[in-house]
């Protein structure tokens, strides 16, 4: 659907990606009438027809495993049913990787980006995480009492539930109603209080009470394939659908960013982009530009838009495009546990995820041999069958026939599973940077990534070990399958938890940041980053609300800075 | 279940005709839990139309040594029919049909079921030798930790088929029934029966 845009129209704004950040700044911008087209690199959505949600398994031939029995040979790039529509390799926009470096680049390119199928926890960073008590990393430009109205603002507008506990290490928010913790989560709360472990009401994007014209939840426990009623928090659905009907917005789908031009004074004046449908070169003219096109591909772009007076990249002068990358740190356990084996059936769907989960907890902790923390989120429960749902159980079980199948069915329900996410320390191994010998589909420069855990990172994993293990056990349950290899500890494979962020980092000193504290870049005054590139640090709270707010803030500023005149 | 789930399968057809002439399907008026028996419904229907399956993949000869496998590995029994009611050999061979690679798995993995048994028995084939023959084979490849020395492949193969037919027995309507999945409905409501919750207390650490 290209549409047609004269040569002479001047866009005030124009947004690069539809994700959390993207859909945030059309969201804030049309609601001030400003005038914004959007980029985006993948297709339109269409909820009706690309959602999978409600569908059983058997309703497909395939049944999930995928046309050509993808799951089963470990090419699937993620479930069939999800809907991220974007994987990990992407045929056209390949990405490299340092020798002896690894590195899981997910891209999701669809209108609203990762927030379709996204877990949506939504945690707002600590006091702590802004102004770091370790001096391991650098201090934030904002702190967290100057975010708290935008976290409100957030949470009050996407929906998020929750508790007020008075946790430093978990702040509380704008909540809606809490959901009820399903019977393994009760069972895990109390081995929790025994090990004097908090496990608090889960946070998430989901409305268990209709609010701002989105109906609640249904409670299908399907979120990840995307909410046809748009209950569970999505930036296409929430945020650029409505804008679209202001007649403010202008969605360009196919479209992907090449480069920011920029004028004699260093401002950005148009940006160039290929439209996938027809290979061709288009450019599209603004009064200023939001680049939210997640955190390594905003990165990516700025270090190909290179000019005389940019030659490091745009708004790079201090060399810091590309550097402090950082994913969230991952283990994850499973467990069986007797008390549920033969749990009395009934639906435990609820909303797709957590119901409850366990923040940091050791904050000041003296004896622990890791710095930051890391919170638990938890799985369970009688969940609809799938492809995969029970190779664990013929692999333990072993054997065939009627006891197979008693051992199967008793077993339904009774798997716990933990997941830790925690807080990689930025180091200077662990960074992206152009490929200048290799071009994507479109001719646009890929990234190469270098990529590193430190010890740091190795030992927060050991310990999410033995609490994990500890849990399972204090609720009388058995750790399944065998121990991780000692020297990675079983830590995630970097970029894996999907959590990239820190590539356009944000400061006060314009030699050691790209960015202002207004997302705003030193160097370019109507260049605005609003995705998780702006974030000095990668808390162990999961980045989309911290992504929102920070883009509400930036988009309210950038609305104030265009009607002084100043950009 | 629901009153919903003892619905007859005509009951079943002649409501989804009625929600197709209105034209409310379309609309997704139908929910979950009814859409889960229409489905079946229409299943049987077309089975009973089309007579039986023909496999599109694997020859006839194959296709019964699957299906007989299928048979042993879940059987059916006091809660439900098996694998073999379930379609594990069709949703196997549909698979082969989409994939060279799986299509060798199966093809080398029932060859290899046909030699074993023709090593023991002279002249019989998997299919064809009687159920205790068929057993004492699969007694040697089913646990891999004790499986028979010289009998690697096998073990390999039938790890391959438990996982499969597991897969397609337990993403049917008959093993979702089996399992006794509840959901894939809307409710108005989350809550959480308390006698689930006292079940699991009753049995933990914490009674």
């Amino acid at each position: 659907m290209p549409q047609i845009i004269s040569k002479g129209t001047v866009f005030d704004v124009v947004v690069i990606g539809s994700g959390a950040g993207g859909g945030t700044a059309v969201k804030v911008l049309t609601d001030h009438g400003i005038n914004v087209a959007l980029l985006e690199a993948g297709p339109m959505l269409n909820p009706a027809r690309d959602f999978r949600e409600h569908v059983w398994p058997y309703q497909v031939d395939h049944r999930g495993a995928g046309a050509h029995s993808e799951l089963y040979f470990g090419r699937q790039q993620w479930g069939f049913f999800a809907a991220p529509v974007g994987y990990w390799d992407i045929p056209d926009e390949p990405y490299t990787a340092a020798p002896g470096n690894q590195f899981r680049w997910f891209r999701s390119r669809i209108l609203g980006g990762r927030t379709n199928h996204y877990g949506r926890i939504s945690l707002r960073f600590a006091d702590y995480d802004f102004q770091p008590e370790d001096g391991l990393s650098d201090p934030w430009p904002v702190s967290y009492d100057e975010m708290a109205p935008w976290y409100d603002k957030a949470e009050g507008f996407i929906g998020v539930t929750g508790t007020r506990e008075g946790l430093r290490t978990a702040p509380d928010g704008n909540f809606l109603p809490p959901i009820a913790p399903r019977v393994h989560e009760v069972l895990i709360q109390k081995s929790c209080r025994k090990l004097g472990i908090p496990c608090i009401p889960s946070r998430m994007a989901m409305l268990t009470r209709s609010i701002n014209g989105r109906a609640a939840c249904h409670y299908c426990g399907q979120c990840g394939r995307g909410c046809i009623t748009a209950s569970a928090f999505s930036s296409s659905q929430a945020m650029i659908f409505p804008a679209m009907k202001t007649g403010k917005l202008t969605v360009i789908p196919g479209a992907m960013a090449r480069e920011l031009a920029t004028d004699g004074a260093g401002k950005v004046t148009a940006v160039s982009y290929v439209d996938k449908a027809t290979r061709s070169e288009q450019q599209i003219r603004c009064r200023a530009v939001v680049v939210a096109a997640s955190a390594c591909e905003s990165a990516r772009l700025l270090l190909n838009s290179r000019s005389p007076r940019f030659p490091n990249g745009l708004a790079n002068g201090s060399g810091v495009v590309g550097r402090y990358l950082t994913d969230s740190v991952g283990y994850t356990l499973s467990g069986n546990v007797p008390a549920l084996a033969g749990l009395p059936r009934h639906n435990s769907d609820g909303i797709d995820g957590m119901h409850v989960y366990v923040p940091w907890w050791l904050l000041g902790d003296q004896r622990k041999n890791f710095p930051r923390g890391y919170h638990i989120e938890l799985g369970g429960g009688f969940r609809m069958p799938q492809i995969g749902s029970f190779h664990g159980a013929c692999a333990a079980g072993q054997g065939y026939g009627k006891k197979l199948k008693d051992g199967i069915r008793e077993g339904y329900g009774a798997e716990v599973s933990f997941a830790g996410r925690g807080e990689m320390i930025p180091n200077r191994n662990s960074y992206c940077e152009i490929d200048a010998r290799r071009v994507d589909a479109w001719g646009i420069p890929v990234l190469c990534f270098h990529f590193e855990w430190s010890e740091n990172e190795i030992n927060q994993v050991r310990h999410m070990h033995q609490t994990f293990q500890a849990i399972i056990e204090t609720m009388g349950g058995k750790v399944n399958g065998p121990l991780p290899d000692p020297r990675t500890a079983g830590i995630s494979v970097p970029g894996t938890i999907i959590h990239e962020a820190g590539t356009v980092r944000m400061g006060t000193d314009p030699a050691r940041s790209a960015l202002n504290s207004y997302c705003q870049a030193h160097e370019v005054k109507n260049l605005f980053v609003c995705d998780a590139a702006p974030f000095v640090s990668q808390p162990d709270k999961n980045v989309t609300l911290s992504i929102v707010a920070f883009a509400w803030r930036a988009s309210e500023y950038l609305a104030e800075e265009m009607r002084k005149g100043n950009v | 279940m629901s009153e919903s789930g003892d619905r007859s399968r005509r009951e079943w057809l002649r409501h989804i005709a009625v929600s197709l002439s209105l034209g409310t399907v379309g609309n997704s008026v139908l929910s979950a839990q009814d859409a889960h028996h229409v489905h079946e419904a229409v299943e049987a229907d077309k089975a009973a139309a089309n007579g039986p399956y023909r496999p599109k993949a694997l020859t006839a000869h194959e296709f019964a040594t699957l299906q007989r496998l299928s048979d042993l590995i879940l059987p059916a029994d006091e809660h439900s029919p098996g694998a073999l009611a379930a379609g594990a050999a069709e949703f196997i061979d549909f698979l082969c049909s989409a994939s060279d690679e799986m299509k060798r798995i199966y093809t080398g993995g029932l060859g290899w079921l046909d030699e074993a048994i023709r090593r023991r028995h002279d002249g019989e084939t998997f299919a064809g030798a009687a159920p205790g023959r068929q057993t004492a084979l699969l007694d040697a490849i089913a646990w891999r930790e004790s499986a028979t020395a010289g009998m690697e492949a096998g073990v390999e193969f039938f790890e391959w088929a438990r996982k499969m037919v597991a897969d397609a027995f337990y993403t049917s309507a008959i093993g979702i029934r089996d399992l006794g999945y509840q959901g894939n409905r809307a409710m108005s409501e989350f809550h959480v029966p308390r006698e689930a919750i006292d079940y699991a207390i009753k049995r933990s650490p914490f009674a």
